[in-house]
């Protein structure tokens, strides 16, 4: 029985868990002597108040769309993939070997072959993990824990010792070629005639961002593998009963999550970096966790929970550079969000589903009268 | 070729500092997990002492100080994680992410504040560090031939704390496996139910079980920041909580195999500093990368049941809901 309306499952209980993470933040700004409006004016005047703002703050929600959506289709088949961060490192390592010994004559064709090349290397990377868990049963969080830290060691060997041009000291490869440039908001922008910030390093990987929110809602909501793999997400063993296979669902879940968050790559590897760098990824993977669980794993929630986070990113960035605030404030309302919506959820609709309750009761009370 | 150099005192010797917070946050995490709770905020809760354990030393000059301010620190993240995957069952695993974010920016964003040094606290000097302790007899015996230099180098001459983590060892196995409450902690994360019919509070045991681990990580993460080195540095736990986690993996949740485990998880680090004995042992070059990687490598491995199956208590993770 569902307690509580949907309206206040999908909006109320987030926006509360958001409300308790923000009160919180500001009490942290302000134990640190901080003003917190301050802070919030700063934030927004840098991360929207213009088109440069907007282009740092698109191309961060690029990267949290990409890796919010990996963690949220491997929620829906009831898996928990804290792997994103090694997953999008190996899509990196993709990314770089197909456009740096492949002369690519245009970036269309590049940025197709870039994005299959991300999405096999992160979903490979997904794969021994989840044959794993549907085989061996190996707890998929430890075993993707443990790729991380494996994806690091790959990383850290491919670019100091393979990758590396000769008699560069810094470990990352060389710049791609000016042909497999991606056109930026700016240059996108402006044959309709809006001016974008054009040092702003949001890229055409935004729409191929949208698309995949579009696609992972066309997955898992309007196809028959899509319900595959919510059933097996709900229940496992009801799932089995209906005929759909653990071990398949399982790695099919977990590719589709690895290849997305491989994908990130065309953003901050191919569009930004435009060469692959050891701290490519910066713990993005990470914060798919927070915007998969803020977005309630449903595309558009993740869209939106993106392009908050990148707001944070952006605005916390600019509080780093105006105030004596860390930008390490960002990794503190990460933790608080993931928090308040992830493992302290039941703080929050404990008391609303009494509430909801009483007033139903009190309702059905009225209605029917007192003989009852 | 010279296999012996593997074994070189100095590298035993820096395996055996190394290995103390590994053992410790091991240890932390098999009394979590032995009773139910997953915990992989074991790196944060290792992160937020370390950091608080250097501040208050720094501030006081008194090392004791500091390890009690560490455990503190680390005990109220096991607080959040209790009441997080206990009283309100949710999700321990996101709970424990959100703890090492946690401790990830409220160290730097504290430490800013309190010291403006980037993010670090100051030097310990003098009294705000564990200096070494020489064990007695250890500088008259070190003449004597093989055993000497093995008793006044490698047994002898470490902080307190590594000698508290050895001791935790069969402190940890007698009561678990010699005591009521042990046992009890033990049922606590095999079969929830059990324990409830028999009148024991499931919570009650499962929030002891979650503190112990907190004052294990509070030790581990004061020694990395008073006795391992000296004082605080952004991240300085560098996936320790992590490597911990493999350990207790690999030891399949016991405590003399935890020892076993993070002792080679520890020798592991320590000869990946000395690339240049590696080399001179085995005659060709080993990559550091690989080293660095092995323990995880290791873990898959064992994990996935090639080697052994690893099998966890079987209610771990699962939020225990009375029968009503």
């Amino acid at each position: 029985m569902d307690v509580m309306p949907k309206w206040a499952e999908v909006i109320l209980v987030p926006l509360i868990s958001l409300i308790l993470a923000a009160l919180l933040s500001a009490l942290v700004i302000l134990a640190i002597g901080e003003n917190p409006v301050e802070a919030v004016n700063l934030m927004v005047t840098g991360a929207v108040g213009s088109t440069y703002g907007w282009g740092y703050t698109l191309y961060y929600a690029t990267n949290f769309m990409f890796t919010g959506l990996a963690v949220s289709v491997a929620f829906h088949a009831g898996l928990f993939n804290i792997g994103g961060e090694g997953q999008a490192m190996l899509g990196g390592l993709g990314v770089a070997l197909v456009l740096l010994f492949i002369p690519w004559p245009h970036w269309t064709i590049a940025l197709l072959a870039a994005t299959a090349g991300a999405a096999v290397f992160g979903a490979l990377w997904a794969a021994i993990p989840a044959y794993l868990q549907a085989k061996r049963g190996s707890h998929i969080v430890i075993t993707t824990i443990m790729f991380n830290f494996i994806a690091a060691a790959v990383l850290n060997y491919m670019l100091v010792n393979q990758l590396r041009p000769a008699g560069s000291m810094d470990p990352a490869t060389e710049r791609f070629r000016e042909a497999v440039h991606l056109p930026s908001l700016h240059e996108m922008l402006a044959p309709i005639g809006i001016n974008f910030s054009k040092a702003a390093p949001a890229n055409v990987s935004l729409v191929i961002a949208i698309i995949a929110c579009v696609l992972v809602w066309l997955l898992i909501w309007r196809t028959p593998l899509g319900l595959e793999i919510r059933s097996y997400g709900k229940s496992g063993r009801a799932a089995k009963y209906a005929g759909i296979g653990a071990v398949r669902i399982t790695m099919i879940a977990m590719l589709i999550s690895g290849a997305l968050a491989g994908m990130m790559a065309i953003n901050n590897v191919m569009g930004e970096a435009e060469r692959l760098v050891l701290n490519a990824v910066e713990g993005t993977g990470f914060i798919g966790i927070a915007v998969a669980l803020m977005g309630r794993s449903h595309p558009f929630g993740v869209f939106l929970a993106a392009i908050l986070f990148g707001f944070l990113y952006q605005g916390g960035a600019e509080l780093a550079l105006w105030t004596s605030i860390p930008r390490e404030l960002i990794v503190v309302i990460q933790a608080l969000v993931i928090l308040f919506t992830g493992a302290l959820d039941n703080m929050v609709r404990m008391p609303l589903e009494r509430i909801f309750l009483a007033v139903r009761t009190a309702r059905a009370s009225k209605s029917v009268g007192p003989a009852e | 070729m010279d296999f012996l150099a593997l074994f070189d005192l100095s590298v035993l010797d820096s395996t055996v500092r190394l290995t103390t917070p590994l053992l410790l946050a091991c240890l932390a995490g098999l009394f979590s997990e032995r009773a139910g709770i997953f915990d992989i905020g074991l790196e944060g809760k290792m992160l937020f002492a370390a950091f608080f354990s250097a501040a208050v030393a720094a501030m006081t000059g008194s090392v004791w100080l500091g390890l009690l301010a560490g455990i503190a620190a680390s005990m109220a993240l096991s607080g959040i994680h209790g009441l997080a995957s206990i009283t309100f069952r949710g999700n321990q695993l996101i709970s424990g992410v959100a703890i090492n974010f946690l401790a990830a920016g409220m160290t730097v964003l504290i430490a800013q504040d309190w010291f403006q040094q980037g993010g670090r606290t100051p030097s310990l000097i003098g009294g705000g560090r564990f200096e070494p302790i020489t064990l007695p007899f250890a500088n008259a015996l070190n003449g004597v031939p093989f055993f000497g230099p093995i008793y006044a180098e490698l047994i002898s001459g470490h902080s307190i704390l590594v000698y508290v983590s050895l001791l935790a060892v069969p402190g940890t196995w007698w009561l678990l496996f010699r005591t009521r409450f042990g046992l009890r902690l033990r049922a606590v994360g095999e079969n929830p139910a059990a324990v409830d019919t028999a009148g024991v509070s499931v919570m009650g045991l499962r929030f002891v079980a979650v503190g112990i681990c907190g004052i294990l990580c509070g030790i581990a993460g004061a020694y990395l920041a008073t006795g391992l080195q000296a004082g605080f540095v952004k991240d300085m736990t560098a996936g320790r909580g992590f490597i911990a986690l493999a350990a207790l993996i690999f030891a399949k949740w016991r405590p003399w195999h935890a020892l076993w485990a993070t002792l080679l998880f520890g020798y592991l680090q320590a000869i990946a500093l000395r690339p240049d004995i590696i080399e001179g042992a085995l005659g060709f070059r080993v990559q550091v990368q690989l080293l660095d990687a092995l323990p995880y490598i290791l873990t898959v491995v064992i994990l996935a049941g090639f080697v052994g199956k690893a099998i966890p208590p079987r209610a771990g993770g699962e939020p225990y809901v009375k029968e009503r």
